[in-house]
């Protein structure tokens, strides 16, 4: 049976771990602190907490300041409030003078669900990775997502660390090593590659086995960071298997996708299918009723790998 | 108060403005009259209110100065080298391909520059945030503001400002900078901001009104500012755009020109000086 667990869960706790071990974590919230988890922190460390209210660009120009007095401030909303309402913010504020400020949003993507497209970020991957000097993390499962809100208070800059609402499928054993800028290969192949982010890295290791049972060989490269981007797999994966296939919980435009795009059309032009939120706001939707309507689950990718492969004329 | 230091302070502001029309002529880039209308203020601070050692910039117990509005960093940067933070020789390179003086300031790249500022309205949050931090360290250091009447314009000046009175920060002193004029003409045609003291004493603000180049009434009000507990302190300052030349007194025009070739002399002699 698949153990189930959400990011966000994985976040609120890592962040009270952190802030018993670091007195210079400090937690920003804009009004979503129950549904960010950043609440735990809050209850243990009322003094280091600041509940900024419905004001976004105040909360990021605030941490900037914090982290000019010397604190790692740890920044939470709802990712499209975090990376839309405040942008420029972000880009002045944060990223231009390298504060060191962790944007770590949740309801990342459509599984926000009901909720509806003015709460679904399907595009936040992509403006964030256009603004120099930002790292951005999107992680697989809540054991990834613990290791990478370590590694980030660890890291001296400003990330954006991607998370989501619901509970995903935990992929990876509880000593795995996150290392920012580094892909992991979860499965090894030789006809294509499915190179993921965020829940669909489960999806990709379910089509992986699904297409083995059809004599496809799926290669499943799981890239946690988004930017930088680990260009030394990426490149390994496009000479070795010759197909790509991108999916992430995220349109099309820009995000992942985008980014293997840019990196393979200069260093390894190499068939490529998108998989993702095609050029489309959200809509309102259970969770899992959203990812099939979108065409973020392991059938989309086989669908996916299919046509990559029928272009690779290998099949 | 130290009424004997005013002379001395007025005659460090003439000098200083010397600086900026003499920096901003050879740069043939930048901004004049808010930079002149900020210069009493903005030295008040450096030669007798901030605690700061030019000599070691990142000092822990420095009190920190935010220019909100950035477009004047040629009044902070003549005030830096004057002090000491680096040398005046580098003010003749502002604005050029690799010069640590950028167009607006960058604390990456210009000692005693605490932030980078120049996107207007972002400055005082990342000045409450400073003083919420300072807070939490304990000890007595505080955090000077100085913002320009037209960026109250910015929607995120008042989230900073809601946020200052809820966090009780009386480690804080913002500045307006309140010369009437902005890139577009008048602020009240273009946007009325006033009335600014009311404003901001509706968002829980201590607030006092001065003339921003009466340099008794500017470091009585500095010192009022760290006697107020447990609320916000603003200084609402009238000032001239373009002040100390006479003929960039009062315009527009000169927010963002610099003086030419045939106004640089003119500019100078207004100001006293005659090189």
């Amino acid at each position: 049976m698949t153990q189930m667990a959400a990011t966000r869960d994985a976040y609120g706790t890592t962040l009270m771990e952190l802030g018993e071990e670091n007195p210079a974590v400090v937690v920003l919230d804009a009004d979503l602190s129950g549904s960010t988890k950043t609440a735990l922190f809050a209850r243990k460390f009322p003094e280091r907490f600041f509940n900024m209210g419905i004001a976004e660009a105040n909360m990021v120009g605030t941490a900037a300041g914090l982290a000019a007095a010397g604190k790692i401030p740890f920044v939470s909303t709802f990712a499209i409030f975090a990376a839309g309402r405040a942008w420029e913010q972000i880009r002045q504020s944060v990223a231009y003078p390298k504060a060191n400020v962790k944007i770590v949003p949740t309801h990342g993507g459509v599984t926000v669900g009901e909720d509806g497209a003015s709460h679904q970020s399907v595009e936040d991957i992509a403006i964030m990775r256009a603004i120099p000097n930002m790292t951005v993390i999107v992680p697989a499962d809540a054991v990834e997502t613990a290791a990478a809100v370590r590694a980030v208070a660890d890291f001296k800059g400003p990330v954006y660390l991607r998370l989501g609402r619901n509970k995903v499928a935990t992929i990876f054993d509880a000593d795995y090593r996150f290392e920012i800028g580094k892909g992991t290969v979860l499965a090894q192949g030789s006809d294509l590659t499915f190179v993921t982010t965020g829940l669909m890295t489960a999806q990709a290791l379910i089509a992986a086995q699904r297409l083995a049972k059809e004599g496809i060989s799926a290669r499943v490269l799981h890239m946690g960071t988004v930017k930088p981007l680990d260009g030394e797999l990426l490149l390994d994966a496009a000479l070795e298997t010759g197909a790509i296939v991108t999916g992430e919980e995220h349109s099309i435009v820009g995000g992942l996708g985008g980014a293997v795009a840019e990196f393979l059309s200069e260093q390894a032009p190499t068939p490529l299918v998108r998989v993702g939120v095609n050029d489309r706001f959200g809509t309102s939707g259970k969770a899992e009723e959203l990812l099939k309507y979108f065409g973020l689950t392991h059938e989309g990718l086989e669908e996916a790998a299919r046509k990559v492969l029928e272009r690779k004329g290998t099949k | 108060m130290h009424r004997e230091l005013i002379p001395t302070l007025e005659e460090k502001a003439r000098n200083l403005r010397v600086s900026i029309i003499k920096t901003l002529h050879r740069s043939q880039s930048g901004h004049t009259g808010g930079s002149l209308s900020a210069t009493d203020l903005i030295t008040a601070l450096y030669f007798h209110t901030l605690r700061h050692k030019p000599a070691e910039p990142t000092w822990e117990g420095r009190d920190r100065f935010v220019l909100c509005k950035g477009h004047a960093a040629p009044a902070l940067y003549v005030a830096l080298a004057e002090a000491g933070y680096f040398p005046k020789e580098d003010l003749m390179m502002l604005r050029r391909l690799g010069s640590h003086l950028q167009g607006h300031p960058d604390s990456k790249q210009t000692p005693g520059v605490e932030l980078c500022t120049g996107s207007l309205g972002q400055g005082l949050s990342q000045a409450c945030g400073i003083a919420l931090g300072l807070r939490l360290d304990g000890g007595e250091r505080r955090v000077f503001a100085l913002l320009g009447d037209g960026e109250l314009q910015e929607g995120q000046v008042w989230e900073a400002a809601m946020s200052a009175a809820h966090f009780r920060l009386d480690n804080l002193c913002a500045i307006v900078d309140a010369n009437g004029l902005q890139i577009d003409g008048e602020v009240a045609k273009v946007m009325g901001v006033e009335p600014i003291a009311d404003k901001f004493r509706a968002f829980g603000w201590e607030v006092t009104e001065i003339d921003g180049h009466d340099l008794g009434q500017i470091l009585a009000a500095y010192a009022l500012s760290a006697t107020v507990k447990g609320k916000p302190f603003v200084i609402v300052a009238r000032t001239v755009k373009g002040k100390g030349v006479s003929f960039f007194e009062h315009k527009a025009s000169y927010h963002g020109v610099t003086p030419s070739d045939e106004e640089l002399p003119r500019a100078l002699h207004c100001l006293g000086c005659s090189e």
